[in-house]
């Protein structure tokens, strides 16, 4: 009884404090909790066998590819851009690998290790050609970020079609997969580990280094950074080199995962990690955004891709829903911008 | 005085053109150590573009500049900044979505190994406001802070930089009476340490109490610099303007019993609250108050540019409280925007086929047919030369007009149409002392023909001699409404702080 009589004194003042609370989460973390907690509830409700240790890992697994690729969209988001080139990055990044591969084990048929290291480094050469592309346009001339990444996206999936004729690129070496798809260590699957380091890297440096500081800036005012003496040109440039690396970095772990170079390995991965980073409250004005955020930004669309299958909604729905939930993240983004700002 | 000391800065012959303006014509410019040197000028002198030079924002067209008589070129902020100039612009510099703490160390950031040291920024960023007097949280979102606060972290942030030579550009625009002494506090320390300061401002009496020397500017000149001992309030003025002053302002004959035509009653939105104000017909009304004093946000608010909370707001005994922009434009009503090149004009059209959309609602203009050519081609025509436009500007890409000649082709739109009543937002913001002449008689000329006048403006002098009625903005309220003799600047000037004084 007393707890009731003191709930409803506080209710009764001007400023609800369970209101406050849900207020203030808004503010600092955006839409992302409620929504987190929505989908729990109803794929709870709707599929018993959703809630389980067995499914959420599984969903933390796939995962992965998403978190890798929305941390790099978020460097770009943050200096107000977007980046729409993730998916042919990774594209790229798997039909180079994977022919690098395969001319390499003609020359070294006994050297695995070294014929791994030359695909990969091939696959990342691809995805820097991609970022530098996208960098040099938008820092040195000026492009729109949206014509010079769809441009970028559309000339790189041109030559991934190009260079495989369409087909997928096979007989990669059994090492490949076995470690960089399904390895573990200390019992962790190997793309879960590579995903935790990139996570406490970009932690590192968006909340510790210059470059993290620099970035930020820009994005909230690029004139007050340039007044502050900040090479805004350089940080925008490094924002998309890295955004290429990170795709680079899921579409190995992806080519491994699937034993083979293929063209349309990140064929829906722009708006997907574009939808993670906008729901867990990155601005898309820029200046705005958190690493811890948009990871679980990442979980979050998978989880509902996850939950969906599960309740065995179509694919054809899920590109429905998955469309409509990020216009009402960026509704809800727009007014929590406003919230955040206060006065005009 | 007895030997001649080498100048922290020297500037000579220095010229900066844009793309139709000159907008700094061979100027010299010399600052001592421990020396306050203002600028003193009309907007579009060319004060900002000297001191945009002087930080690195963009390099001279010709001219050369030492620093304690050594040449210098820089080719960017951060190269002016290693010499030790910090500047604070009336535009400010900060990043709304950052914390104070993060950006007064922007660029600078204190390191720990390769990690920037959080805990020692916010420590010394707390000791910084304290060394200032400042009361700020230095954790807060710039965003969120008032404009006053933010002017302090903008000039906290330019102390810190330790510079040699700190250069204000209109600091005290946006600070109370108290929040000046505090600035002025700071600047006398900084000279007395040897730094140089290049100070801008309009207000005579204010920089009287810590400038050394001024410097004229006028249409990107030098006209003059004088010790502040011979720097009389005429004097300067005239060194301003080039005539004598007062005569720029025309007298506007005024009717016996002006009719009301437009009113805010009771009208709240945001921080402004119980805003009572009456449009009359024929007279010409001016609104003054400082920079976020919401005296622009009112009449946005009336004109439905902003969300109304509450009041209401009648145009001819109709109640018009909460009417979308367009309709009351159509009903007569012109609204000139302080911002002509964000919000007034299409700066990649022509002056020609900016005023056709100012006609685009005449039913002469438009028929079945559609638009008349021709037509159209008259009427701007005879806009032109009401508005004073040469000819060969009327086929110029407005954006590559200079800031006069964009800003008669932004009255030039009020013209297309018969309005009852017009309001000016800043109407004369950053435009040379002949084409103000001009505006000036246009603004007469539409009060005298009857027609309702707001004049929303900064600049005081313009506000207090263009009015029949004069109303005072302080945080939010009106403070004053003063009429004939009534206005002048001390009664006007204690109603811009009245609400401080109320508060404290």
């Amino acid at each position: 009884m007393t707890v009731r009589a003191q709930t409803l004194g506080e209710a009764g003042r001007p400023a609800a404090s369970p209101l406050r609370i849900v207020t203030l989460l808004f503010l600092r973390a955006g839409v992302l909790p409620f929504f987190l907690v929505a989908a729990l509830v109803i794929f709870s409700i709707a599929a018993p066998h959703f809630c389980t240790v067995q499914n959420l890992t599984d969903v933390a697994r796939q995962s992965v590819y998403l978190v890798l690729v929305s941390l790099g969209q978020m460097l770009v988001l943050i200096t107000g851009g977007f980046d729409l080139s993730v998916g042919t990055a990774i594209a790229l990044t798997s039909v180079v690998s994977a022919t690098v591969m395969v001319a390499a084990h003609g020359v070294f048929p006994h050297a695995e290790g070294l014929v791994i290291a030359l695909g990969l480094l091939g696959g990342l050469c691809a995805a820097l050609v991609i970022g530098v592309a996208n960098g040099i346009g938008v820092s040195v001339f000026g492009v729109s970020p949206f014509i010079m990444t769809l441009g970028v996206q559309s000339v790189g999936a041109g030559i991934a079609l190009f260079l495989t004729g369409g087909v997928p690129i096979g007989n990669l070496p059994d090492a490949f997969g076995d470690i960089l798809g399904f390895g573990r260590i200390a019992g962790i699957p190997v793309p879960v580990l590579v995903a935790l380091v990139a996570m406490i890297v970009m932690w590192v440096v968006m909340n510790r280094m210059r470059m993290g500081a620099q970035i930020y800036a820009v994005g909230g005012n690029v004139k007050a950074a340039h007044l502050s003496g900040i090479h805004t040109g350089r940080t925008l440039f490094i924002a998309y080199l890295a955004c290429a690396v990170l795709a680079s970095i899921a579409g190995m772990l992806l080519t491994a995962r699937v034993n083979s170079g293929e063209t349309d390995l990140g064929s829906s991965i722009a708006l997907q990690s574009i939808a993670a980073c906008v729901i867990a409250g990155v601005s898309l004005r820029g200046g705005i955004g958190r690493v811890e955020s948009v990871v679980l930004g990442a979980f979050f669309i998978t989880l509902v891709q996850n939950g969906m299958d599960v309740m065995q909604v179509g694919s054809y729905m899920q590109m429905v829903l998955l469309g409509s939930l990020l216009i009402v993240a960026v509704i809800v983004d727009q007014l929590r911008y406003r919230m955040l700002l206060g006065r005009s | 005085m007895t030997e001649r000391k080498v100048p922290l800065v020297a500037m000579s012959q220095v010229t900066r053109r844009f793309p139709g303006v000159l907008a700094l014509d061979h100027v010299d410019f010399e600052l001592l150590a421990g020396e306050v040197h203002v600028l003193f000028g009309e907007n579009g002198a060319g004060k900002s573009t000297l001191i945009s030079i002087l930080s690195g924002v963009y390099p001279p067209s010709s001219g050369r500049m030492t620093i304690d008589g050594e040449a210098v070129a820089f080719s960017s902020v951060s190269d002016a900044r290693e010499r030790g100039i910090a500047a604070v612009f009336q535009e400010f510099s900060l990043v709304p979505t950052l914390s104070v703490a993060k950006n007064i160390f922007l660029g600078s950031e204190p390191m720990a190994g390769p990690f920037i040291d959080h805990a020692r920024m916010e420590r010394e960023a707390r000791a910084l406001f304290e060394r200032l007097r400042f009361d700020i949280d230095v954790r807060a979102t710039v965003g969120s802070l008032s404009r006053a606060q933010q002017q302090m972290t903008e000039l906290a942030k330019a102390v810190h930089a330790e510079a040699r030579i700190l250069i204000l550009d209109e600091p005290t625009a946006s600070l109370t009476e108290h929040e000046t002494a505090t600035l002025f506090r700071i600047v006398g320390e900084a000279r007395a340490r040897g730094v140089g300061i290049v100070y801008i401002s309009h207000r005579i009496q204010e920089f009287a109490q810590i400038a050394d020397r001024v410097t004229v500017l006028r249409d990107g000149r030098h006209i003059g610099t004088v010790p502040i001992a011979e720097a009389t309030h005429k004097r300067l003025v005239e060194m301003m303007t080039g005539r004598a002053s007062g005569d720029i302002y025309p007298a506007i004959r005024r009717p016996e019993a002006p009719a009301t035509v437009m009113a805010l009653r009771g009208l709240s939105a945001g921080t402004l609250r119980d805003i009572d104000i009456e449009i009359r017909a024929g007279e010409v009304l001016s609104v003054a108050g400082l920079v976020g004093s919401g005296k622009s946000r009112a009449f946005r608010v009336a004109l439905g540019l902003l969300p109304i909370s509450g009041g209401r707001v009648m145009l001819r005994n109709r109640d018009v409280t909460g009417w979308p922009t367009r309709k009351l434009l159509r009903e007569g009503v012109f609204y000139l925007p302080p911002d002509r090149k964000a919000e007034g004009l299409m700066l990649s059209a022509t002056a020609r086929q900016n005023l056709n959309l100012g006609l685009l609602f005449r039913s002469d203009v438009s028929g079945a047919g559609g638009l008349s050519r021709s037509r159209m081609r008259v009427l701007t025509d005879g806009i032109a030369r009401q508005v004073d436009l040469t000819e060969a500007f009327m086929e110029r890409l407005t954006g590559n007009l200079s800031g006069g000649n964009q800003q008669k082709a932004l009255f030039g739109k009020g013209f297309g149409q018969d309005y009852d009543i017009y309001i000016f937002d800043e109407p004369t913001v950053g435009v040379d002392i002949g084409t103000r002449a001009v505006l000036y008689r246009l603004i007469r000329d539409i009060a005298e023909a009857g027609k309702a006048v707001v004049v929303i403006s900064s600049d005081l002098p313009e506000a207090m001699n263009l009015a029949h009625r004069l109303v005072v903005f302080a945080n939010g309220r009106v403070s004053a409404e003063l009429t004939g003799d009534a206005i002048n600047e001390s009664t006007v000037l204690k109603a811009f702080f009245a609400m401080d004084e109320v508060a404290a």
